[in-house]
C-alpha cells in the first residue's frame, strides 16, 4: 500500500513535469521574459487574439468545366476533320450547362463512324447520345464533373498557398471548407491590410501561348472583316497592346492555347543580353514541352500569341523549333516581370474566386481580448479557489491542487497539440474550472455525507470516491458529447471553445478522481486512529 | 463550513408553482420571439455571423457622435447603415453595419465604403478593429449548422441516458434542457441582445451542463429506489433531491462564479456568451430540481391512472 502510493505519487510528477514541458518547452532560462517568450511560441493564439485576416471563398468550379468542355469541342471538330466526317457544327448549346457538348449536322448514312470516332476517343469521360438524326449528344460524365471540381479546388489551394506565402505569414490556414461547396478557408495571422491580400489571392493573371489567325486589325470590325465576317467557333478575337502593335489593337487567335498556365515548370525574370529588354525565361514540364516541340516545328515562320490577363502582351515569330524553354520579351517593367515570373512559377488560379466571407480582426481588439479574457479567468480561478478553502478547509487544499494541476495539463495538452487557443477557448479553460471543481465537490459531499453516517476516516474517502465515480462519468460524458458535436459543426473561434472544454474536462478525471484520491490516501494515512479528515 | 445540512423541503409539493414559474418565463420568451419574427423576421435579433452583411468596428479618438457619423455616411452616398455604440461609453467604440449584398461579388466594397466615409467626412481620427463580411451563403449555412447541432446534441444526450438510465429518464432530461435552452434564448429576445456563433456555443454547453445536474439528481433517485422499494415515489424524489441539494447548489454557485466573473471580466467580445451562461446555468440548476424530477413523478401518476404497472427503474446493485 505506501508503496504503491509512492508510485502514484511518482506518477503524478512525472505528468506534471511532463505538461510543464508542454507548456513552456524548454525556455531559454527562467528570467519571465525568456518563459513568456516560450510559451508563447507553444500555445498558438488564434486569429480572434493575435489579429489576422479571415476569408472564406468560393471556387466557381464551372469556369474549369468549361475550359475542359471547349478543349473537347475543339479536340471533336479536329478528330472529324481527320476522320473526313463531315458536321455543321460542334458547340455548346446552353451556358448554364457547361458540361454539355452537341455536334450537329452529321452525314446521316456516316451516323455510326461518327459515333465510333466519339466513343473510340472520349467514352472515358464523356457519354454520347444521340445519333439516330444528325446530332449527337456528348455530356461530361457526373464523376468526372465531380473529380475535375474537386482538382480545381486543389489547384486553386496550391496556388494561394504558394500566393501566400511570399506575404511571409506564419502559420497560414489554407484548407478546403463546408461540406463539398467547392469552398476554401484562409486565414492569416497578423496580417491586416485585406485590400492587398485580396488583390494577391485573386490575382487571375493566366498566361497562354495562343497560335496567331491574324492580326493585328484596329478594331473589332476589322478582324472579323479577315476572318470574313463571321468568327470560326475555334477562333476569338483579343485585344491587346504594346511595342509591336502600337496602341490597342485587335488580333485574331486560335481559342485552344498552345501552353497554359499550368504547364510551366519554373521561371525567372531576366535581361536579354542584346537588347537589354527585361525578359522572363521559362521551363515547361516534359509533357507541355513535347507538345510545344511539335507545334513550333509544324509552324516555323508563323506568329504565336502571349496572352496575359486576357490581353496580348506579345507576338512573337516562331523562328525554329522550341522544345522546353524559352524566353517571353515585352515592355515590361521591372515590378511586371517580377510578378509575371511570380505567377507562372505558382501557376494560375484555375477558376475564378467569389468572396463569401471575411473577417479582420486588428491587433488591438486580439491584444485587449487576451487581457480581458486571462483577467476574466484569474478572477474566476481565485474565486473558485477561495471558495473552496473556506468552505472545505483542508480538503479544499486538495482540491484547489487537483485544480491547478487540471489547468497545467489542459494548457500542456495545448501546446503539445498545436491547438489553437481562442478568446472562446479562453472561456473554455474558465468553465472547466468551475465544472471541473464540480468533482470535487460531488466526492467531498459524498465524503461528508459517510462521515455523518459514522465512518471512519479511510472508509468514509473510499465510499466517497467509489460512489460519486459513476456520476462523474456520467455528467463528463454529457458535457463532451456537445463539446464534440460543436467541434464538428463550429468554426475557428468556437472550435477553439470545444477543444479547451473537452482537453479541459479530460484532464478533469486525471485530477479530481485519480491525484485528489492520492493526496487523500497520503493524508489519511498520517492520521492517527480515530481522527477525522478535515473535510 | 456547511450551507445544506439535513434539509428536508418538499419540492414536489411545489410543483405548481414551479410550473407556473416556467410558464411565465416560457410564455414571455416566445411571445417576444413572436414580436422579433413580425419585425426582422427571425425570433431572435441575429449577430452579423447569421444575419449576413457587412459589420465594421470603429475606434474613435473622441467621443464618437451618433448623429454626426450618420451625416458622414449619408454624404457618401450610404443610404442604408445602422450605427449604434459598442462596449462601455468610455472605449469610444462603434459598430457600423450594412444589411447584406445579394451580389457574393461586391461583398467587400461595403467595408471600403464605411471606411472612405468617415475618413473624408468626419473629422475624428480612428481605427478599425474588426471588420465582419458575411454573404448569404454563409449565413444560411451557419443557421443550419447551428440548429442541427442543437438538436443533434439534444439527441445524443437522449441516447446517452436512454442507454445508461431507461427512455424515461432521457425523455424527462431532454425535456428539461429543451426548457432551459427556450428560456435562456427567451431572454435574449426579452433583452433584445443579438444571438451570434459564440451564443449558440454557449447554449450547446448548456444542454450539456444543464444535463449534468439533472443526472445527478436521477443518479440519487435511482439509487434510493433500489434501497427502498417501498417508499412513496414523490416521498422518495424528495427526499434524493434534497440529499443532492448542497451539491447542486455548490457546483452550480461555482461555475456561476467563473461565469460572472467572464461576464464582468471577458469583454465586450464574449458578453453575449457569458450572458448565456449567466441565465442558462439558473435556469439549468432550477429545471433539473423543478422540471426534470416532478417529470418522473408525473409520468409515473399517469401510469398509475391508465392502470399499468408503476416500476421506475432502480439502479442496479452497485460494485462497490
Amino acid at each position: 500500500m505506501k508503496k504503491n502510493l509512492k508510485n502514484k505519487i511518482a506518477l503524478i510528477v512525472a505528468v506534471l513535469l511532463i505538461f510543464v514541458y508542454g507548456i513552456f518547452g524548454l525556455p531559454s532560462g527562467l528570467t519571465g521574459k525568456a518563459l513568456m517568450d516560450s510559451l508563447t511560441k507553444r500555445i498558438h493564439l488564434g486569429l480572434d487574439l493575435r489579429g489576422g485576416v479571415h476569408l472564406i471563398l468560393q471556387v466557381v468550379v464551372s469556369e474549369a468545366v468549361n475550359a475542359e468542355t471547349d478543349n473537347t469541342v475543339a479536340r471533336i471538330q479536329q478528330d472529324l476533320q481527320t476522320a473526313k466526317l463531315t458536321y455543321s457544327q460542334v458547340y455548346k448549346p446552353d451556358p448554364a450547362r457547361p458540361d454539355v457538348i452537341r455536334v450537329e449536322g452529321t452525314d446521316p448514312t456516316k451516323a455510326s463512324a461518327v459515333r465510333s470516332a466519339l466513343d473510340a476517343k472520349y467514352s472515358n469521360e464523356y457519354d454520347v447520345s444521340g445519333g439516330s438524326d444528325t446530332a449527337f449528344t456528348v455530356t461530361m460524365k457526373p464523376n468526372i464533373v465531380k473529380a475535375l471540381n474537386d482538382k480545381t479546388v486543389q489547384q486553386a489551394i496550391e496556388t494561394i498557398r504558394d500566393r501566400v506565402d511570399t506575404l511571409g505569414v506564419s502559420e497560414p490556414v489554407i484548407q478546403q471548407y463546408g461540406l463539398g461547396d467547392n469552398q476554401i478557408l484562409v486565414e492569416l495571422p497578423g496580417i491586416s491590410d485585406l485590400d492587398r491580400v485580396k488583390a494577391l489571392i485573386q490575382d487571375t493573371s493566366r498566361l497562354e501561348i495562343h497560335e496567331v489567325v491574324g492580326g493585328p486589325y484596329p478594331d473589332d470590325q476589322a478582324a472579323l472583316a479577315s476572318v470574313g465576317g463571321v468568327l470560326p467557333g475555334d477562333e476569338e478575337i483579343v485585344h491587346g497592346s504594346g511595342v509591336m502593335s502600337g496602341g490597342d489593337s485587335a488580333f485574331v487567335l486560335k481559342r485552344v492555347s498552345v501552353v497554359a498556365g499550368s504547364d510551366f515548370r519554373s521561371a525567372d525574370p531576366g535581361t536579354n543580353q542584346n537588347t537589354g529588354q527585361r525578359i522572363v525565361r521559362f521551363t515547361l514540364t516534359n509533357e507541355a514541352g513535347d507538345k510545344f516541340w511539335a507545334y513550333t516545328s509544324a509552324n516555323v515562320g508563323r506568329s504565336m500569341a502571349v496572352v496575359l490577363g486576357g490581353r496580348v502582351r506579345e507576338v512573337a515569330n516562331i523562328k525554329n523549333a522550341i522544345r522546353d524553354t524559352g524566353e517571353i520579351e515585352g515592355s515590361f517593367s521591372q515590378e511586371e516581370v517580377e510578378a509575371l515570373s511570380k505567377m507562372l512559377r505558382t501557376g494560375a488560379l484555375p477558376a475564378s474566386l467569389n468572396y463569401l466571407e471575411d473577417r479582420t480582426v486588428g491587433a488591438s481588439l486580439g491584444a485587449d481580448s487576451i487581457k480581458q479574457g486571462v483577467t476574466a479567468a484569474i478572477v474566476g480561478i481565485l474565486l473558485v479557489m477561495v471558495f473552496m478553502l473556506i468552505y472545505y478547509r483542508g480538503s479544499g487544499v486538495n482540491a484547489d491542487l487537483a485544480l491547478v494541476l487540471n489547468l497545467v495539463i489542459l494548457l500542456g495538452f495545448m501546446g503539445f497539440s498545436g491547438a489553437t487557443l481562442t478568446l472562446p477557448g479562453i472561456a473554455g479553460v474558465i468553465l472547466t474550472i468551475g465544472m471541473g471543481v464540480d468533482s470535487n465537490v460531488l466526492i467531498f459531499e459524498r465524503i461528508r455525507e459517510e462521515m455523518r453516517a459514522g465512518k471512519v476516516a479511510s472508509a468514509a474517502v473510499d465510499q466517497g470516491f467509489a460512489h460519486a465515480w459513476t456520476t462523474i462519468i456520467d455528467t463528463h460524458v454529457t458535457t463532451i458529447v456537445s463539446a464534440a458535436i460543436l467541434f464538428l459543426f463550429g468554426s475557428g473561434p468556437v472550435k477553439g471553445f470545444a477543444v479547451t472544454l473537452t482537453f479541459g474536462l479530460l484532464a478533469n478525471l486525471f485530477t479530481a478522481v485519480f491525484v485528489s484520491r492520492v493526496i487523500f490516501d497520503a493524508h489519511v494515512n498520517k492520521l492517527k486512529s480515530g481522527e477525522a479528515v478535515s473535510i | 463550513m456547511e450551507f445544506f445540512r439535513d434539509v428536508n423541503v418538499d419540492w414536489l409539493g411545489k410543483k405548481w408553482y414551479f410550473l407556473g414559474f416556467s410558464l411565465i418565463f416560457s410564455i414571455a420568451g416566445i411571445i417576444s420571439m413572436a414580436m422579433h419574427w413580425n419585425k426582422i423576421g427571425s425570433p431572435v435579433p441575429l449577430g452579423v455571423d447569421f444575419r449576413g452583411g457587412t459589420q465594421v468596428q470603429v475606434q474613435f479618438q473622441n467621443a464618437p457622435n451618433t448623429n454626426q457619423i450618420r451625416q458622414a455616411t449619408e454624404a457618401a452616398g450610404i443610404k442604408d447603415a445602422s450605427i449604434r455604440s459598442y462596449g462601455s461609453a468610455g472605449t469610444n467604440e462603434m459598430l457600423i453595419s450594412l444589411p447584406e449584398q445579394q451580389d457574393e461579388s461586391s461583398l467587400d466594397a461595403g467595408r471600403a465604403r464605411i471606411v472612405d466615409a468617415l475618413q473624408s467626412h468626419y473629422n475624428n481620427p480612428f481605427t478599425v478593429r474588426n471588420v465582419q463580411v458575411v454573404g448569404p451563403t454563409v449565413g444560411k449555412q451557419l443557421e443550419k449548422q447551428a440548429t442541427l447541432a442543437t438538436l443533434y446534441s439534444l439527441l445524443g444526450m437522449l441516447i446517452y441516458l436512454w442507454f445508461r438510465f431507461q427512455l424515461i429518464y432521457g425523455v424527462a432530461a431532454v425535456i428539461a434542457c429543451f426548457h432551459d435552452t427556450l428560456i435562456t434564448v427567451g431572454f435574449f429576445a426579452l433583452t433584445n441582445q443579438e444571438i451570434s456563433l459564440t451564443v449558440i456555443a454557449a447554449i450547446l454547453t448548456l444542454v450539456g451542463y444543464s444535463m449534468n445536474d439533472t443526472i445527478v439528481v436521477f443518479d440519487r433517485i435511482r439509487e434510493n429506489l433500489r434501497l427502498s422499494r417501498r417508499e412513496p415515489l414523490p416521498d422518495l424524489v424528495n427526499r434524493s433531491i434534497n440529499q443532492t441539494l448542497s451539491r447542486t447548489v455548490l457546483t452550480s454557485g461555482l461555475t456561476f462564479l467563473t461565469v460572472l466573473s467572464l461576464y464582468v471580466y471577458g469583454g465586450p467580445v464574449l458578453r453575449g456568451f457569458s450572458f448565456a451562461l449567466v441565465v442558462g446555468i439558473l435556469i439549468g440548476t432550477y429545471s433539473s430540481i423543478a422540471v426534470a424530477a416532478p417529470m418522473l413523478v408525473a409520468y409515473q401518476e399517469w401510469r398509475a391512472k391508465s392502470g399499468r404497472t408503476v416500476v421506475l427503474p432502480a439502479a442496479k446493485r452497485s460494485k462497490v
